[in-house]
């Protein structure tokens, strides 16, 4: 059972998509207006890998290595395109809210990039452990980086206001395209600044340890 | 002629590609280094954008709707894509080598540039006839070519600036798309 927890705490945290290996950058910045947006576009995407990583997996023995990615494709372009009939059924708001982006899906590179590394490697029960990993550690990016962008752009999360207009007055841009870049750009500034924090204590440590011998 | 200015100034300009519409951000991002790499992927963007956009549109208007098997746009589109692609690369190869080391390692880049997709995607939204959709593909490979040519300029120019270490790398490109998202803003009053 181990194995499988493993799979769900790499795909949260120690090879979380979006923050350490930066992939799926395009629905990152575009869908993020608000937190609400930010979970309904991870959890259709982490859908989609689910169902596209357990097919691979199951079809792994199947296709002939050489036609593997047009074959990833097809299954990931069926299921996308399963998701979003269903979605613009059962969902519509948030089909409308997200829009152009579910179909995009298609080229979201996490889901091949799990497809070709991990999925077409291993069994069809740890592949779809590694899908749900994968998919709630997107989800919690883009819930992070909407909730973010809400909080300041409107002074609400999740459409609750938790900065009163008398308070706090709501900088617009943030909602808008640049303030997508700029929330990301100040998140990747955290995330180095943590590191090099981080790095330096590894070599004071190491000094320390070899003034002591 | 009127509507088709309209589409072209709105795809190339106000909703520009990469910094209204986030598409195309990971070359965008990726290859924006020096002037010169960032001009032949605009090319290379150009040149494969206008081609799937009028290709795709075609088999959506000819073969799709009289078949009425819409639903399968996503599929046929993405399958279409990935086979021009690979077709292009193999037909500039053969026939035009000296534009096909110019664009170089570009080319394959392209298949996973969703901006590609976006566009045979939008123009069957916007319901655009062939003449549209050919104009709204061009215009708005033009918009990510004028966009990640003006950053790579100013990445060159900034290169040895003294930034603070975190900001290094990512961090610093992500700020200026930023300035430059709000520098377009400038371009809604146009239409």
């Amino acid at each position: 059972m181990n194995k499988y927890i493993e799979r769900i705490y790499n795909g949260i945290i120690k090879e979380n998509p979006t923050f350490v290996i930066v992939l799926g950058m395009c629905p990152t910045l575009a869908v993020t207006t608000s937190a609400s947006n930010g979970v309904g576009m991870g959890l259709t995407t982490t859908a989609v890998l689910i169902l596209c990583n357990m097919l691979i997996a199951a079809l792994r023995n199947f296709i002939p290595d050489k036609v593997r990615i047009p074959g990833f494709i097809v299954v990931i372009a069926t299921f996308v395109t399963l998701t979003e009939l269903l979605l613009s059924a059962f969902l519509p708001a948030l089909n409308d809210s997200l829009g152009l982006y579910i179909p995009l899906i298609v080229v979201n590179c996490i889901i091949m990039g799990r497809a070709e590394a991990y999925a077409c490697k291993n069994g069809v029960l740890l592949s779809m452990f590694d899908g749900i990993g994968m998919g709630l550690g997107f989800t919690m990016a883009l819930t992070i980086i909407g909730a973010i962008r809400e909080l300041l752009g409107t002074g609400q999360i999740f459409g609750f206001t938790i900065l009163p207009a008398a308070v706090y007055e709501p900088i617009l841009i943030f909602i808008l395209a640049p303030g997508a870049f700029l929330v990301l750009s100040m998140l990747v500034a955290a995330q180095n600044k943590i590191n090099l924090i981080n790095e330096k204590k590894a070599k004071e440590a190491a000094k320390a340890a070899a003034k002591a011998e | 002629m009127g509507n088709l200015i309209i589409i072209a100034v709105g795809s190339a300009l106000v909703s520009n590609v990469v910094l209204s519409q986030f598409l195309g951000i990971c070359p965008f991002l990726g290859v924006s280094k020096k002037v010169d790499t960032a001009a032949g992927m605009g090319a290379a963007v150009i040149f494969v954008i206008t081609l799937a956009s009028a290709i795709t549109i075609v088999i959506y208007q000819f073969i799709m709707v009289p078949l009425g098997v819409e639903y399968l746009q996503t599929i046929v589109f993405i399958l279409v894509i990935a086979a021009l692609v690979q077709f292009v690369e193999m037909f500039l190869k053969k026939s035009m080598p000296s534009l096909y080391n110019a664009l170089g390692i570009y080319l394959p880049l392209i298949t996973t540039n969703c901006a590609v997709l976006g566009v045979a995607l939008t123009n069957v939204q916007e319901n655009y006839n062939i003449i549209e959709s050919i104009v709204n593909g061009f215009a708005t490979s033009v918009g990510f070519t004028i966009s990640i040519v003006i950053l790579a300029g100013i990445r060159e120019k900034t290169e040895y600036n003294d930034f603070p270490m975190a900001f290094r790398g990512t961090a610093i490109v992500m700020v200026t798309a930023s300035l430059m998202a709000i520098a377009f803003f400038g371009f809604s009053g146009i239409i």
